[in-house]
């Protein structure tokens, strides 16, 4: 319940009260909440994301209609390792909030959003294609950057920057190191 | 490749292949058109021919280093990636620019609105069959390049705006050379509008095809002219102003027919908005102050501190050597690039390397609405409205 800050637009129609509202709708959905650089961060647990990303959306006090980004990140070898991140926007407050969910590298598997936006089907894509998670009921998982039969997937920390697999033919004089 | 399932063998309907070689994809972008005739009934995009793994280059590089690589995402807005990526890094160490290097960041990205608004009209035209305007067109471009030459020593890949400020003094000659743009360039609008906005042809090619509504548009996350032209008013320099945005005075211009037109109309308007800007930061711009952050061991000491101080030298090689660690934590910044809200998140772990760089492309994004246009139009207006969401493949692909 802060006052201050009146000069940053991200602030202003009280940042908190999202974050009261969810807690209010339901206890288990908001299981911490960062503030970083004005930034608030939800963690929400896996099984509760869809239900709590239609709530962001849906509910009267939040409105969050836009769906801007969504990316992951890699802890590797820290568990539990990956990170999606949903950045939300709220065009009429003007006010941003982030969803994230953690995942173990075991069981990289989380609900689809695009049942709420249909615009996180690419971005989901992008991280299955990328980072190798799998979202539940998404209407065309596939690869979107790599070709199909690609192999790993690249943006894992434990995928080097160069010399995963030697290229065969090599012209002479021109061979790569592995990390 | 990508397959698709079609109805063919069942219905009367056949698939053409268009890309990744057709000029009018605006570089390689391939899509599966599904045809009844002339009209589309489903089309799907497919992209990746361009991916170059920026995201994951950017992980083995310093926070300085990365920059360039920037550049080379959306190579119609250099200047503005190099801002996102900036203002991201500066926000994980809270580092405040100058108000002068801001302004100038302000001015440079608004020269850089309207040239690749420039090559967008260009090109969309020349798709439509409008040669001249596209000759018209890159002789402004051309204009503008010059200018980032005289700032940057580069026409395209300038990496001018970096992490704490700008790279250089503006030269000598910089305020005339941009007061003369600034005189002829508004008849220069007026003229292409002369061209296009009452050609029956231009009506005709772009009326009323590929209608979106706000709510799909918003639904699937569509930034930029294209949610402008649909009447919502989402523009990050107003509803999130960054880099003393609220200091200038401009309009968003909005409209609600939402077809291929409306986005044109939007995109016309724009570049007098932007030639507004500039004007005003053309005026806030004082010839001389700071136009780097004070902040030892982030941003580079000046030549003369190098070869004369012991600290500077230190912090140059630590500069340049190691690099500089952000403490542990996560920014997500967004601008309003030509094409839509472009947005940067950066995850740090403590170490001198980003352990994430994620952009958040409004070409790919905007790409994902092309069925929703396309669908139930004839063929000849899928060109029409791939030149209308404006993409640019190296920022699509990454």
């Amino acid at each position: 319940m802060t006052e201050n800050s009146n000069q940053n637009a991200n602030v202003v129609g009280g940042r908190l009260s999202s974050v009261e509202h969810l807690r209010a709708w339901d206890k288990n959905a908001v299981a911490e909440v960062v503030e970083y650089r004005g930034e608030t961060t939800i963690v929400v647990p896996r099984e509760l994301l869809r239900a709590t990303a239609a709530r962001c959306r849906d509910a009267a006090s939040m409105q969050f209609n836009l769906l801007t980004d969504a990316t992951c990140l890699d802890r590797h070898p820290y568990e539990p390792r990956f990170e999606v991140v949903y950045q939300l926007v709220c065009i009429s407050r003007r006010e941003k909030l982030r969803l994230k969910v953690r995942l173990s590298g075991k069981d990289p598997v989380l609900d689809s959003l695009v049942p709420v936006w249909p615009g996180a089907n690419w971005l989901e894509r992008e991280i299955f294609d990328l980072f190798g998670i799998h979202f539940n009921e998404h209407p065309d998982l596939r690869r979107i950057v790599l070709p199909d039969d690609w192999e790993g997937y690249p943006l894992r920390r434990d995928y080097p920057v160069e010399g995963f697999r030697d290229i065969p033919v090599m012209p002479l004089g021109f061979t790569k190191t592995s990390i | 490749m990508t397959t698709v399932e079609t109805a063919v063998g069942q219905a009367k309907t056949m698939v053409l292949n268009m890309g990744p070689q057709h000029p009018s994809t605006h570089g390689v972008l391939r899509i599966l058109l599904e045809l009844d005739g002339e009209t589309v009934v489903k089309a799907v995009p497919d992209c990746g021919y361009l991916h170059t793994g920026i995201e994951k280059s950017c992980e083995d590089k310093t926070y300085s280093q990365a920059i360039t690589l920037t550049d080379r995402m959306d190579y119609l807005n250099p200047l503005g990636n190099n801002l996102v990526y900036c203002m991201a890094v500066e926000k994980l160490l809270n580092l405040e620019v100058p108000k002068r290097a801001q302004y100038i960041r302000v001015m440079m990205v608004e020269l850089q609105r309207i040239s690749s608004h420039l090559v967008w009209l260009g090109t969309h035209a020349i798709d439509l069959g409008a040669m001249t305007v596209f000759l018209y067109c890159f002789r402004e471009r051309e204009e503008i390049l010059k200018i980032f030459e005289m700032f940057a020593g580069q026409r395209m890949m300038t990496s001018y705006i970096r992490i704490g400020g700008v790279a250089l003094q503006p030269p000598a000659g910089w305020r005339q050379a941009i007061e003369r743009f600034l005189k002829y360039m508004p008849s220069r609008v007026d003229e292409y509008e002369t061209l296009l906005t009452e050609n029956r042809i231009w009506m005709g090619r772009t009326k009323n095809i590929g209608y979106i509504s706000a709510e799909d548009a918003i639904a699937l996350s569509m930034t930029g002219p294209t949610i402008r032209a649909a009447g919502v008013a989402y523009d990050n320099r107003k509803l999130f102003p960054y880099s003393s945005y609220d200091e200038f005075e401009f309009d968003v211009p909005t409209r609600t027919d939402s077809d291929c037109f409306g986005r044109y109309m939007i995109r016309v308007a724009e570049m007098r908005e932007s030639l507004k800007i500039v004007r005003q930061a053309l005026d806030k711009i004082t010839d001389d102050g700071a136009i780097k952050a004070e902040a030892p061991g982030i941003v580079p000491p000046a030549r003369e501190k190098m070869k004369t101080e012991m600290e500077a030298l230190i912090y140059h090689f630590k500069i340049f050597t190691e690099g500089f660690s952000p403490p542990a934590g996560e920014a997500f910044v967004t601008v309003e690039s030509p094409r839509g809200e472009l947005g940067c998140f950066i995850a740090s772990d403590g170490s001198p390397k980003p352990l994430r760089v994620h952009f958040r492309a409004p070409s790919f994004i905007n790409l994902q609405a092309l069925p929703k246009l396309v669908e139930g139009q004839l063929i000849s207006d899928v060109i029409a409205c791939i030149g209308t969401i404006d993409i640019v493949l190296g920022e699509v692909d990454r």
